[in-house]
């Protein structure tokens, strides 16, 4: 039977260790994926693992990656939303892996919206 | 769905909805016999025989945002296309097991997909609460993994650190039996 490489995990083991503290505490963002079945059909995973690729690329540890189920708005699918510490949520729609790494990049990383691709800023409430 | 990896994370996205804390995922390829079968079992709330008696149907959801349920139901379509059966098992407060069953070199199956990037999904965004158990066999070859283990021996509460990331990827892609 094939087993993944303790060895391997071994050395990450320290690299980890050192960064742990960071990503244990306050997160910096957090994107959260909707992942209900509308939002897997329309390509989530791909957004999802888009984001997990550049948060290794860039070595990225205060930032988390999160999934939510259906956001009520299938026929806008892949959505996304993106919440920075202390600013509205703002929520992504219509979403390919290239539009998320521009996102990642420009929203996530420097703090500025990316308005060509945002739905809304901001959170619904219910009455 | 395009393919049965997106329908097995939709599956477990409802485990996950359910509040479980342990899933396990379970594929076996026997090509010689011509069988594929699927289960994902998980310790989630579970359901009673009222709504098990439902569960199939398209307009019925226990979800509150939208008035259809479409995972479980697409499911049941992609099985009956490749001549298969579903069978799901479920009691309150136990949990619940999906078990597919189809015919491997049914012209109308879906391809297994990218079942890397479907546990990629889930270890990534969801081990620090939930423990992932994954065992996929294929004609003797096998590769199995949990997260809980993973976990204890770097001694982390969280599998989402970009170097144990692009470990697990790599890991997973070179194990995942071809």
């Amino acid at each position: 039977m094939k087993k993944l490489k303790i060895g391997d995990l071994e050395k990450i083991r320290e690299k980890v260790a050192k960064t742990r503290v960071l990503r244990e505490g306050k997160a910096r963002a957090r994107v959260t994926v909707h992942m209900g079945t509308c939002g897997i059909a329309a390509g989530a995973r791909d957004i999802l693992t888009t984001l997990m690729s550049e948060i290794e690329k860039k070595k990225v540890t205060d930032v988390i990656i999160t999934t939510s189920g259906c956001a009520g708005l299938c026929s806008r699918e892949p959505m996304a939303t993106v919440e920075l510490v202390d600013k509205p949520p703002v929520k992504y729609v219509d979403l390919t892996p290239e539009k998320i790494k521009k996102i990642f990049a420009e929203h996530v990383l420097k703090g500025n919206i990316v308005k060509e691709y945002a739905l809304a800023v901001g959170s619904e409430t219910t009455h | 769905m395009q393919d049965l990896s997106l329908h097995i994370l939709d599956i477990v996205e409802n485990s996950i909805d359910a509040g479980a804390t342990k899933i396990e995922i379970m594929i076996n390829e026997a090509v010689a016999k011509n069988l594929l079968e699927i289960s994902i079992k998980d310790n989630g709330k579970g359901m009673g025989a009222k709504t098990i008696k439902k569960i199939l149907d398209p307009f019925y959801t226990t979800k509150t945002v939208r008035r259809v349920g479409l995972g479980l139901s697409l499911f049941a379509q992609t099985v009956r296309e490749a001549q298969g059966k579903l069978k799901i098992i479920s009691k309150p407060n136990k949990g619940t097991m999906v078990k597919a069953q189809m015919s491997y070199n049914h012209i109308d199956r879906k391809p297994l997909g990218n079942m890397c990037d479907t546990l990629m999904a889930l270890i990534g965004t969801r081990s620090e609460d939930i423990d992932f158990f994954y065992h996929h066999k294929k004609d003797g070859k096998e590769f199995s993994f949990s997260t809980k283990e993973i976990r204890r021996y770097l001694g982390l509460r969280q599998l989402n650190h970009p170097e144990v990331l692009k470990f697990l990827r790599k890991e997973i892609k070179r194990c995942m039996p071809r």
